[in-house]
C-alpha cells in the first residue's frame, strides 16, 4: 500500500461521500456545501497527478467563485426544502437496473486495463510556465474565444437577472 | 398523269362550315347560320359534281397525297385520298343527299333554340363522312369512321337535356365502339402482315394470294373482324340495338345519318375490301348469313311497332341486311346499287315522316294518325313514291336494286333467296301498314282542334306549336321531298338488268372496281359466277338464265303485292282486325312488340354485370378500399405516430432530462461498440 | 523517493462515479439549483478524467483543456443562475415540474 494510493483513496472517499451527499440532501444549501467538499477533494487529486496549476485554478475558480455564486443564489432565492417526490415507477424499473448494468460494465471494462496503465505520483508536472506556453501559443484562439464567451455571459447575466423596471431606469 | 383535283377540298369545306357555325353561330342570326351551312355543303356537292364531270378523263384509281402523317420504320401512313368509281358513287350520294337534307333542316329546325349547333354538327358529320369515303388508306378511313360515330352521338343526343336522348347517344357511341374494336384489330393484322394500310399496297399484296377454301387463315380472320366493325356501324346483328334508339334525334338526323350515309359506311368498307373478302369464303359466308338474318329479323320487329320512326328504323336495319347479303354472295355492285336507291327512298321516307310529325304537331304514334291524305298532299304523294320504291313495286328504284340482290343471292344458295323473298313480303306489308295507318281512315289524333297540341313526343322541335290545325310543311321542306321522290322513281333505271332489256349500266360502271379481282384458282360455288374476269356474266345458257331470272322477278313482285294486299285488308278495309289478331297471338305479339327482348337480354348479360363489377369491385373494392384507404391510412398512420411521439414534448423538464440521458447513453454505447469493434 | 503508481483505471472509475452521480442528481432532483449543481458535478468528473489521461499520455494539452472547461462552466453557471432568478421572479417557484408551459 503506497502512500500514493492511500492519498488517492482518502481524497477519493471525500469525493464519493460528497457526491452521494449531494444526492441525499434535501436542502440545496447542504448540497452546495457537499459540492464544495467534492471540489476541494478533486483539487487534491489533481495535485496527486501533478497538475498544480489546474488544482489551484480549481480551488480559486470553481470552489471559490462558482460555488460561492451558487450559495449566494440559494440564499437570495431563499430556496427551501425540496418537496417529497412521488417516486416514479418507470424510473425505478428502468433506472436501477440501468445504473447497475452500466456501472458493472464500466468497472469491468476499466479494470481490464488496470494493470497495463498506471500513473505514477506527480506524473505530469503542470508548471504554470508550461501551461502558459501552451495556452498563449497553441491554444491562443480558444483562449480569446472563451474570453469573448465570458464577456457575453456577463452581459447576458446582467440582462437576465435585472428587474424589468430597473433596466428601463438604468438606460441613460 | 392525272391533273390535281384537289380532292382534299371536298371534306374540308364542310369542316370550315362546322367551325364557323360552331364558333360564331351562337351570336349570329339564323339567316347567317343557314347561309354558311348551305354554302359549304353546297360547295362540297358542287365540287363532287365537277369531279364527276372530269371523271372520264382520269386514269384510275386516282390518288392524291395531302400531307405527311406517320412514319415509323418501314410503316408509313399519310393523309391520302383515293378516287375510283366506287368512291365516286358514294361521294355523289353523300354530298347530294346531304345537301338536300341541309335544305330540309332549315325548315324543320327553324324553331329550335340551338339552331346553329345543329348545322355545325351536320357539317361536321359531312366532313367525317367525306373523309371516310375519299380515304386512300384504312387509317384515314378510320378517322372518318370514328368521326361519324362521334357526329352521330352529338346529333342523336342533340336535345341532350332529355334523358332518353342522352342515353340513346351514349348507347350508339358505345355499341359503335364495340364494333370499332374489331375493326382496329383487323387494322393491326393488316399492318403486321402487309406492312401498310394503303389501299393500293394492301390490295396489290393480297391479289396474288389464293383463296382460303380450307379453313380459316389470315384473310378470313381479317374479313370477319372487318365485318364486326361493319356490324357496329351498319347496325347488323348483334350490334343493331343502337339504331332504333337513335330515333331520339331530330328527324333530319335520322334521314341523313341513319338511313342514307353513316350506316352505309359498313357496306362501303366491306365493298372496298372486296379483294380480301373474295379470298376468304368463310368470311363472306359469315357476312351473307348475318345480312340475311338481320334482314328477316328486323323486318319481323317492324310489323308490330307503333312509332312511325321506329318502323323506319327497323326497316333501315332490314335493308342494310339486304346490302350485306349482296356483299356476302359476292355481288358487291348490287349491294352498292341498293345502297344508292336506299339512300333515296329511305332518306325520303324519313324526311316525309318528319313532315308528317311536323304537321300533326309532334305526334309520332301512328295509332293517333290517320286520314292525313288530303291535308298534307305533297307529303302524301312523295311518301307514296318512297313506299312503292322500298316495297319493290315494279318501275320504282327499289324494285331493280332489290331484285338484283335476290337474283344474285339465288345463284349462291336458294336459302338466301327464300329468306330474302319472305323479307320482301314482310317489308311491303309493314310499309303499307304505315302508309295506311298514317294517311287513310279517320284522323285519330288531337292536333286538329284549335287548342290541341298533338302528342307529347317532345323529341320534335314542333311539339308545342299550337298552330291549331294540320298543315303542309313549308316549301323549304317540301322541295327536298320532291327531289328525292323523283330520284326514288328514276334512280333505279341505271341498273336495269339484262333480263328486262336494260343494259345494267350501273354494274358496268362499277365493273373495273369489282371485276378481275377474284382469286386465280378454281372458284368455289359459293361465289356463284363472279369468277369470270371480263364482263357481265351471262351463265352457260343465257336463255335459261334469263327466263329463270324473270321467274324470280315475278315471284318477288307477287310477294310485294301480297304484302300490299294484306296491309290493305288489315289496315284499311277491316281496321279492327289487327287488334283481334294481336289478341289471339298475344304471346308472340308481346315478344315481337318488345323487340324480342334483345335489349333486356343484353342488359342482363352484359350491362348489368359490368355495372355491378364497376360498382362493387372497382369502385367500392379497389377505389375506396384500396386506393382511398391507402391514402387515408397513410394520413391516419402519421396522425397516430405523431400522437404517440407528441408525449415526448411534455413540457416537463425532468422528462427531457431523462430523454437526454437515455439518448446520450445510447450514443456512448454505440461509440464504445464502434471502438472495441474496430480494434 | 520511489515513485508509486496508482492505476489509471482507478482515476477513471472515480471520474465515472462522479459523472454518474451527477446524472442521477440531474434526473432525480426537483430543485432547479440542485440540478445545476449536479451539472457542475458532471463537469468536475470529466475534468478529472482529462487530467488523468493527460498524465498518462504526457500531453499537457489535457490540462489546458481542463482550464477551458472551467471557463465555460463558469460562464454557464453565471448565465444559468441568472435565468433561474428570472424564472423565480415570474413563477415564484424553484420546482422544475411547475415550469412546464412549453408542451404539446
Amino acid at each position: 500500500m503506497s502512500f500514493h494510493l492511500i492519498l488517492f483513496l482518502a481524497f477519493g472517499a471525500v469525493c464519493v461521500g460528497g457526491a452521494v451527499n449531494l444526492l441525499a440532501q434535501r436542502h440545496p444549501i447542504n448540497s452546495a456545501l457537499s459540492l464544495i467538499a467534492v471540489m476541494a477533494a478533486l483539487a487534491g487529486e489533481y495535485l496527486l497527478l501533478g497538475a498544480e496549476f489546474v488544482a489551484a485554478v480549481q480551488v480559486i475558480v470553481y470552489a471559490g467563485a462558482i460555488m460561492v455564486l451558487f450559495v449566494f443564489v440559494i440564499m437570495l432565492l431563499n430556496a427551501g426544502v425540496e418537496e417529497e417526490t412521488k417516486g416514479s415507477r418507470i424510473a425505478l424499473l428502468f433506472g436501477v437496473p440501468g445504473v447497475l448494468t452500466s456501472s458493472v460494465l464500466m468497472v469491468w471494462v476499466v479494470l481490464r486495463h488496470s494493470v497495463t496503465e498506471a500513473v505514477p505520483i506527480g506524473a505530469l508536472p503542470g508548471h504554470p510556465t508550461d501551461i502558459a506556453q501552451l495556452l498563449f501559443h497553441d491554444f491562443l484562439l480558444p483562449f480569446e474565444v472563451t474570453s469573448v464567451l465570458i464577456l457575453i455571459a456577463i452581459m447576458g447575466a446582467v440582462v437576465l437577472a435585472s428587474k424589468p423596471e430597473a433596466t428601463a431606469r438604468k438606460v441613460g | 398523269m392525272n391533273p390535281m383535283l384537289n380532292l382534299w377540298l371536298i371534306p374540308l369545306l364542310p369542316l370550315a362550315g362546322a367551325a364557323i357555325n360552331g364558333f360564331f353561330g351562337k351570336r349570329s342570326s339564323r339567316k347567317a347560320v343557314t347561309t354558311v351551312a348551305l354554302f359549304f355543303s353546297g360547295a362540297a356537292f358542287a365540287m363532287a359534281l365537277w369531279v364527276a364531270m372530269r371523271f372520264s378523263s382520269l386514269s384510275l384509281p386516282y390518288q392524291e397525297y395531302f400531307a405527311h402523317w406517320l412514319r415509323s420504320g418501314s410503316f408509313s401512313v399519310d393523309f391520302a385520298f383515293y378516287l375510283d368509281q366506287l368512291s365516286l358513287v358514294m361521294l355523289l350520294v353523300v354530298t347530294g343527299v346531304g345537301f338536300l337534307i341541309h335544305v330540309y333542316s332549315i325548315g324543320y329546325m327553324w324553331g329550335d333554340p340551338s339552331y346553329y349547333r345543329f348545322f355545325s354538327y351536320l357539317n361536321l358529320f359531312m366532313f367525317f363522312m367525306l373523309t371516310l369515303v375519299l380515304a386512300g388508306n384504312y387509317l384515314v378511313m378510320f378517322i372518318g369512321w370514328e368521326g361519324v360515330g362521334l357526329a352521330s352521338y352529338l346529333l342523336i343526343g342533340f336535345w341532350f337535356t332529355k334523358d332518353s336522348a342522352a342515353s340513346a347517344g351514349k348507347k350508339a357511341f358505345i355499341v359503335n365502339r364495340i364494333g370499332d374494336f374489331g375493326f382496329l384489330i383487323a387494322l393491326f393484322l393488316l399492318i403486321r402482315h402487309f406492312g401498310s394500310l394503303n389501299f393500293n399496297q394492301v390490295f396489290q399484296s393480297v391479289l396474288p394470294m389464293s383463296a382460303e377454301t380450307s379453313g380459316a387463315g389470315l384473310l378470313t380472320v381479317i374479313g370477319i373482324l372487318l365485318m364486326v366493325g361493319a356490324c357496329g356501324k351498319s347496325a347488323q346483328i348483334p350490334l343493331y340495338i343502337w339504331l332504333p334508339d337513335a330515333m331520339e334525334g331530330p328527324t333530319p338526323v335520322s334521314a341523313l345519318i341513319h338511313a342514307a350515309t353513316m350506316v352505309t359506311a359498313g357496306v362501303y368498307m366491306v365493298s372496298r375490301s372486296h379483294v380480301i373478302f373474295e379470298r376468304a369464303p368463310i368470311a363472306l359466308t359469315v357476312v351473307a348469313i348475318i345480312g340475311t338474318l338481320t334482314a328477316f329479323f328486323a323486318a319481323t320487329i317492324g310489323i308490330a311497332q307503333t312509332d312511325i320512326k321506329k318502323v323506319l328504323a327497323y326497316s333501315t336495319v332490314s335493308q342494310l341486311g339486304y346490302m350485306f347479303m349482296a356483299c356476302g354472295v359476292g355481288a358487291f355492285s348490287a349491294g352498292i346499287f341498293h345502297l344508292m336507291t336506299h339512300a333515296f327512298f329511305k332518306g325520303l321516307l324519313f324526311l316525309a315522316a318528319g313532315s308528317v310529325i311536323h304537321a300533326v304537331g309532334g305526334e309520332q304514334d301512328m295509332r293517333k294518325m290517320g286520314g292525313l291524305r288530303k291535308k298534307i298532299p305533297w307529303t302524301f304523294w312523295t311518301m307514296t313514291a318512297a313506299t312503292l320504291a322500298i316495297s319493290g313495286i315494279p318501275g320504282f328504284s327499289g324494285f331493280f336494286s332489290k331484285d338484283e340482290i335476290l337474283w344474285r343471292s339465288y345463284q349462291a344458295s336458294w336459302v338466301y333467296w327464300l329468306v330474302g323473298v319472305i323479307t320482301a313480303f314482310i317489308t311491303s306489308f309493314y310499309m303499307f301498314r304505315l302508309w295506311f295507318m298514317t294517311f287513310f281512315g279517320e284522323y285519330r289524333g288531337e292536333a286538329d282542334t284549335e287548342h290541341g297540341h298533338g302528342g307529347h313526343s317532345a323529341s320534335d322541335a314542333h311539339g308545342g306549336h299550337g298552330h291549331g290545325g294540320i298543315h303542309e310543311s313549308p316549301r323549304v321542306m317540301v322541295i327536298p321531298l320532291v327531289v328525292l321522290a323523283v330520284l326514288s322513281v328514276v334512280g333505279g333505271y341505271v341498273g336495269v338488268p339484262g333480263s328486262l332489256g336494260g343494259n345494267n349500266r350501273f354494274d358496268k360502271f362499277l365493273g373495273p372496281v369489282f371485276h378481275g379481282s377474284a382469286p386465280a384458282k378454281e372458284h368455289s360455288t359459293a361465289l356463284g359466277e363472279k369468277g369470270a374476269p371480263e364482263q357481265e356474266t351471262e351463265g352457260p345458257e343465257p336463255q335459261k338464265a334469263v327466263s329463270t331470272e324473270l321467274m324470280f322477278t315475278g315471284i318477288s313482285v307477287v310477294a310485294a303485292f301480297l304484302g300490299l294486299g294484306l296491309a290493305w285488308q288489315l289496315y284499311y278495309r277491316r281496321p279492327e282486325l289487327p287488334d283481334k289478331v294481336a289478341a289471339s297471338f298475344s304471346g308472340v305479339y308481346e315478344v315481337v312488340l318488345h323487340k324480342y327482348y334483345v335489349d333486356e337480354f343484353y342488359g342482363a348479360l352484359f350491362v348489368k354485370p359490368l355495372i355491378n363489377f364497376s360498382t362493387r369491385i372497382l369502385w367500392q373494392g379497389v377505389d375506396q378500399k384500396v386506393i382511398d384507404a391507402a391514402v387515408n391510412d397513410a394520413g391516419d398512420g402519421a396522425k397516430h405516430v405523431s400522437d404517440e411521439v407528441r408525449h415526448m414534448q411534455s413540457g416537463n423538464i425532468r422528462s427531457y432530462a431523462g430523454w437526454v440521458a437515455a439518448g446520450s447513453a445510447v450514443v456512448i454505447a454505440f461509440m464504445i461498440w464502434m471502438w472495441t469493434g474496430a480494434r | 523517493m520511489v515513485p508509486s503508481y496508482v492505476p489509471l483505471s482507478y482515476y477513471l472509475l472515480l471520474s465515472g462515479f462522479l459523472f454518474g452521480c451527477g446524472v442521477i442528481g440531474f434526473l432525480i432532483k426537483r430543485n432547479i439549483i440542485t440540478i445545476f449543481m449536479s451539472i457542475e458535478l458532471m463537469l468536475n468528473g470529466v475534468n478529472l478524467s482529462f487530467v488523468a489521461f493527460a498524465a498518462h499520455w504526457h500531453a499537457l494539452a489535457g490540462q489546458v483543456f481542463v482550464f477551458f472547461v472551467m471557463v465555460v462552466a463558469a460562464a454557464e453557471a453565471a448565465v444559468g443562475l441568472a435565468i433561474i432568478i428570472a424564472v423565480y421572479r415570474t413563477r415564484e417557484t424553484l420546482n422544475v415540474d411547475q415550469v412546464n408551459l412549453l408542451k404539446l
